[in-house]
């Protein structure tokens, strides 16, 4: 199993970049310039994210170095050991629907910390790949037409969440574990 | 809510280290933790230029067009109200196609575009209709392939193979997927029971 998704995900990222500027090419576009275009953005993307990783990065360091942290891992731990969810990715799973690149802080922090290899790691990196920030799409969604009763959206999406970070640790357990 | 989650962290942290007798340390923490921010956001630039690059050939080229024509049946299954004729189906199954791809730029305008359609279909302007809920349902959820900001993200942390999380982020946003598809159905059976729809 684990040597199967080695070799997926070994081949996904090369196999996309040449069937894209393959294809790109044979549909005449000029695939260079309109990549050299597309990459400008990277830097500007990059440099945008500064204050969310600082912010967030410098609150969970106090978090954790604190004390505070394993604290709360420990006050949680009946919940959690009976989910078999480990504690330590818990604030990933609760920042994710809320905001983006503040999971995507959490994220990182995990992965700085365990390794982005480790069993950790790869749940962190799974979770936040898998789904997409429930209340920002949703504000932003509805928002643009102006739609303020929003039914049972908010429901769904959350609950889709709690699946899809159930399902993350369970596939990363199988599989890495 | 980010706000709040933000003071609590630093706010309980300080108060544990206060306790603790840690509290001469924090200065240390909280400059280390700053440059540590700056170089993952650096070590990402490498990574996101490239594949940003990709992704705007990937777009020009007509990548999405393809996925479109495979994903119609499925827009049809999901959502019923909506005439398959009509300028709103496309654009659902435009942002679907960019949200697997993993073209977020692309496809943000065009779920709005998707929502602009869906709105004119709404009898209720105020009140989201069936199909606008179903079809945020998708796009909270997120069906994604290619992860691309996670495998940047790991490349710059020094994974040995960042897209490692490539099958199992797959499997998992398909559960996440399918939830939210269940679970739009049902609210929506029952919602519809309740308000007699």
């Amino acid at each position: 199993m684990m040597e199967l998704f080695s070799v997926v995900s070994a081949w996904t990222i090369p196999v996309f970049v040449t069937a894209v500027v393959v294809y790109a090419s044979w549909k005449k576009v000029p695939v260079f310039e309109t990549f050299v275009q597309g990459g400008k953005e990277g830097f500007a993307i990059a440099v945008g994210l500064i204050p969310y990783l600082v912010g967030m990065l410098v609150a969970l360091g106090i978090f954790r170095e604190s004390g505070a942290f394993d604290l709360f891992v420990e006050l949680l731990n009946p919940l959690t050991s009976l989910l078999g969810i480990p504690a330590e990715v818990l604030p990933l799973a609760i920042m994710r629907p809320i905001s983006g690149n503040g999971a995507l802080a959490i994220a990182t922090e995990i992965m700085q910390r365990f390794g982005p290899d480790s069993l950790l790691g790869l749940i962190a990196g799974t979770m936040q790949g898998s789904t997409d920030t429930t209340f920002y799409v949703l504000t932003v969604y509805f928002g643009s037409v102006g739609v303020k009763k929003i039914r049972y959206s908010m429901a769904v999406g959350l609950l889709a969440d709690i699946v899809g970070f159930l399902a993350s640790v369970a596939v990363c357990s199988l599989v890495f574990g | 809510m980010i706000n709040k989650f933000w003071l609590v962290f630093i706010v309980s942290g300080m108060a544990v280290a206060a306790v603790t007798g840690r509290m001469d340390s924090m200065t240390q923490v909280i400059l280390n933790a700053a440059g540590r921010g700056v170089n993952v956001a650096m070590g990402l630039v490498a990574i996101l230029t490239f594949w940003l690059g990709i992704m705007k050939v990937a777009e020009r080229s007509g990548l999405m067009r393809l996925l479109v024509r495979a994903l119609r049946p499925v827009a049809k299954f999901l959502f019923p109200s909506v005439p398959l004729d009509h300028p709103a189906m496309s654009a659902i199954l435009m942002t679907m196609s960019a949200d697997i791809l993993g073209l977020g730029n692309a496809a943000t305008p065009l779920g709005l575009q998707a929502m602009k359609h869906l709105q004119e279909l709404n009898p209720d302007k105020e009140t989201a209709s069936p199909a606008m809920c179903t079809f945020l349902a998708l796009n909270t959820s997120s069906l994604t392939l290619i992860p691309t900001t996670v495998i940047a993200l790991r490349a710059a942390a020094g994974s040995l193979n960042p897209a490692m999380i490539v099958p199992t982020a797959i499997i998992a946003t398909c559960c996440s997927t399918l939830a939210a598809v269940v679970f739009d159905r049902l609210f929506r059976y029952f919602n519809g029971r309740k308000t007699g729809q």
